[in-house]
Order: structure tokens, then sequence, then C-alpha cells
């Protein structure tokens, strides 16, 4: 009897140390394997694709994301990536309040526009209590006031061929070997006329603070927090966006996250 | 104390689908498992609600330093210096870079690998379900009938006394525990995770709202991991102490050999 427990001791040391060593090499190994541009790294991203497509059929395409009570602010919206940008031309905006701040609208449109802050805020607001979701895994309940995109969008009249609203920004993210990287993002026309998709210039009740992309950022309810790009400068209607960046669409994008930020 | 020594029958235990969906799940959850430590590891705070308190306190659970020494933290009880959980290997992380894919600070991929794996298990699941409701196999292998209740509390005991029976079908202890991991944990994982997806969640608001909001849904997430891994722990120690050879073989081949008196038919 005592020969058969020691047997079942060994066996299970035997295969507790297996199981752990091939943990440990498994995932050594597996870093070679997902790295950016190995093809098993770029096959497996194309659940990304799948999870869209299966969002987007099963969601009604004005699907509005959960609004929530004054009562659910508990706290300030807490900010995140560049919190004070400290580029020449921003900062001058900056000293004056934004009164000089233009927002560009161009690329594929009918009628390109520059846009004052005052301009912005006399256009139709729309207010929404929504969660902030940040993919690190964290969230924050804030309320958002701007104007809906798709009436900016109307007034410039999008071109036939347009897929993509590019968001040009004014922060400077990382400094490369070859210069400032700023920040980017791109939605599609499905996000972009989406109602609860604002150029928000107001939180919480008063002007949109600079942690939190003063004058302008976006919001994208359906998706994830990188994808509601802040300090924008300008916005852009594209047909494509791979010769952008390094041609995934948008920083994060170009550093291996998904662009489809709805998971 | 020892299983009975003369062989019984060989008898057909697992069916086809049974054996392909159990390795399937098995590599899944490998890679589901490490990938959520490295995703965990980008916020490793659990709160109770539909945000989380910065500003206020809804912590239920956080892996983190202080000093440069870890600790765990589960409500107001905290555990330091384990070298495991929050500092490891002179850096400080919340899982150590063993548990996780990939091993060092990557988000990104952990992501794209997690939802590529989950993209099977979810297919693989929904198959099983069907088709394991189709050919009544459930009512059969996992339904827990008066008489397995009844047995249930001795089977348990047998169990401590590593004393196995080897039938033909699965014994209540068995039924219980599959039962749990396919038809609470298993949908578990998958309805907590969609509840942290802001895309599905305009789609099915009720879904966070019916697990307490979202970040309660990404602690019940991990919750339900633990749980699956603790699972796993017990499920292979059972398999190495009821004979990890037979075991393997039935889960492999489908062919079983049972104790002797078990009937060979299945």
């Amino acid at each position: 009897m005592s020969d058969d427990l020691l047997t079942r001791r060994a066996l299970l040391r035997v295969a507790m140390t297996g199981a752990s060593v091939s943990v440990l090499a498994g995932c050594k190994v597996l870093d070679g394997l997902s790295a950016p541009d190995h093809r098993l790294r770029r096959f497996m991203e194309r659940a990304n694709d799948l999870t869209m497509a299966m969002q987007r059929g099963l969601l009604d395409r004005d699907a509005l994301a959960q609004e929530f009570q004054p009562a659910d602010i508990r706290q300030p919206q807490r900010p995140n990536g560049v919190t004070n940008p400290q580029d020449d031309a921003y900062l001058a905006l900056k000293s004056n309040a934004f009164a000089d701040y233009r927002l560009q609208v161009g690329g594929m449109v009918h009628q390109p526009l520059s846009l004052s802050l005052a301009q912005l805020q006399a256009m139709p607001v729309r207010r929404q209590i929504t969660r902030h979701d940040c993919v690190e895994g964290w969230s924050c309940i804030a309320e958002w006031a701007g104007v809906p995109l798709a009436h900016v969008l109307g007034l410039a009249g999008v071109r036939s061929g347009a897929r993509y609203v590019l968001f040009h920004c004014f922060d400077t993210i990382e400094r490369s070997l070859s210069g400032a990287i700023r920040y980017y993002e791109t939605i599609d026309l499905v996000d972009a006329r989406h109602p609860q998709t604002i150029l928000a210039w107001g939180m919480n009740g008063a002007a949109l603070p600079v942690p939190n992309g003063a004058p302008i950022r976006v919001r994208i309810e359906r998706q994830l927090g990188y994808k509601m790009a802040k300090y924008i400068r300008a916005i852009e209607l594209i047909d494509d966006f791979s010769t952008i960046g390094r041609g995934r669409g948008g920083y994060w994008e170009d550093r291996g996250y998904d662009w489809y930020a709805g998971i | 104390m020892n299983t009975p020594v003369s062989p019984g029958p060989l008898v057909r235990r697992h069916t086809r689908i049974t054996r392909i969906t159990h390795w399937t799940w098995a590599i899944c959850l490998f890679f589901l498992l490490l990938t959520g430590l490295q995703i965990f590891n980008a916020h490793p705070v659990l709160y109770w609600g539909d945000q989380s308190g910065f500003d206020f306190d809804n912590t239920v659970f956080w892996i983190g330093s202080e000093d440069g020494r870890g600790f765990i933290q589960l409500f107001d009880v905290r555990l330091s210096g384990l070298g495991i959980f929050g500092a490891s290997d002179g850096s400080l992380r919340a899982f150590p870079h063993w548990a996780t894919i990939p091993s060092s600070t990557d988000l990104a991929t952990g992501r794209v690998i997690h939802f590529f794996f989950a993209w099977i298990f979810v297919v693989t699941l929904l198959a099983w379900f069907v088709g394991a409701v189709v050919a009544g196999r459930l009512r059969r292998d996992l339904l827990m009938r008066r008489t397995h209740w009844v047995r249930l509390g001795a089977d348990l005991v047998a169990h401590v006394r590593f004393r196995f029976r080897h039938g033909t079908r699965y014994g209540p202890l068995q039924r219980l525990s599959y039962g749990l991991v396919l038809f609470v944990l298993f949908p578990l994982m998958v309805l907590t995770g969609l509840a942290m997806s802001p895309g599905a969640n305009a789609a099915a608001p009720w879904l966070p709202e019916m697990l307490g909001g979202r970040q309660s849904a990404r602690t019940l997430h991990f919750g339900a991991a633990a749980a699956l891994s603790g699972f796993f722990v017990v499920h292979v120690v059972m398999v190495v102490l009821a004979g990890p050879l037979n075991e393997m073989r039935a889960m492999v081949t489908g062919y079983y050999r049972a104790d002797a008196g078990e009937k060979g038919d299945v």
C-alpha cells in the first residue's frame, strides 16, 4: 500500500513538474509567434474582423450605448494618454482660451469648413451621460456635451467614395527618430454618423478640461477609449488609411491594437 | 485503499464529439487564461458596479506593490511579500512573466490572442450544446437524477479517500462537477466577457445590468476564471490518481477499462 502511495506521489510530482515546465516554455515560445509581423499574429488578428461583422450584423445601426443618471457621476473623468500637450500650436491656442481655435474639416467633402469653438457650441447640442471604457479595463461615467459629428459632416457634405473619418490631433504622444508622432484615429461612417458620436466641448457641466482633450474631443460610445481622439485639430474624410502612419488606422492600432474597438 | 486489480471490460466511454471538444476547450482555456492574466495586468484592480472607483471605494480585489513589495488584497485582507503577486523577478507586475502570454507586458497582443481563442471556444461550446441536446446525451451522461443526489455524499467521501469507481458512466460527483463547468462556469465566462464589450452593451444593455454593471462583470469574469483554474487542478489530480494512462486513453481513443463487474455495453 505504501508503495502504491509513493508511486502516486511520484506520478503527481512528474505531472506537476511537466505541466509547469511546459507552461514556462510555452510562454517564451509563443512570444515569437505573436510578434507584430508574424503570419500567425496576422491570422489571429482576423478574429477582430469577425467580431466587427458580428456586432455590426446584430446591432441596430443606431443602437445607443447605455446612458446613465446624473447621480452616477461620482468622480471626475479619469484622463489617460497625453494629458497636457506641450506642442507650440496647442500652447498658443490654450493661452487664449482657444479663442483662435479653428476646427478644419476637409478631405473628401464638397465644402471644406473652418469652425471656431463658438460656432461649434452654437450648433445643435447633444448631452449624454455615458460610461467610458478604457482598453486597460477600467470604466468611468461622465456627462458629455457636444455637436453630433453627423451634423458637421452634413454641413461639409461627404463626397461619395469617402469611407473613413480621420482625426488629426495637436498632441505629440511619442518622439521618434523621424520626428514627433502625433495622435490620430480613424472611424468608419457608420460610427461617424451614430447619434451619440459627438464632437464634445463640454464635460460634467463645464468646458472640456485640458486633460480630457480641450477644446474638442470625439465621443464614440460603442467603442473603447483609445478610439476617442482628444485635442482634435482637423477632421479629414478619406477612403483609405493604409498610407497614414504605419497604415493600421490609428496611433494605438499602429502599435498592435485592433482597429475595431467594440470589444 | 486501492482500486480493484482484476481488469474489467474495455468500454467505449467518450464519443468522438466529446473527445474533440474536450481537447479544443483545453487548448482554448490554456490561452484564454494566460492572455487573460496579461489583460488583467494592464489594470490589476477589480471593482463592483458600473465604474471603477478612483475617488470612491468599490474595490473588491487588487494586486499591487508598496515600496517594491508586492501584495494581493481581497476586500480588506492583504497578503504581502509572496514573491509572485505584485512583484516578481525584480519587476513590478501583478502576475509574473511565466503566467502571462506574451511573457512581457503587451496588452495588444494579449487581446488579439484572447479574442481569437474566445471565438473558437464560443463556437465549439454552441455546437456542443446543440449536438448534445439533440443526441440526448445530456440526460444520459450529465443529468443529476435522484439516485445521483442520494449517492453524492458517499461518492465525495470515496474521492477524498482516493477510492475511485471506474464505471461505464459518470458517477454523481463527476456529473455535478462537469455539469457546473459546462452549464454554469462556461456560460458565465462568455456572458461576463460579452458584458465588458461596449459594442455588445449597446445591443444588450440588460446584460451588464443583470450582472451588476460592467466592472462587476469584469470581477465575475476573473472569479469564474479562478474557479475554472481550480477545477483544472483538481481534474488533473483526479486523472493522475484514478489511473492516468487509462483516463488519457479514454479521452484520446474513447476506450476505457472499467472495473470488473461493470457492464461492457454503453
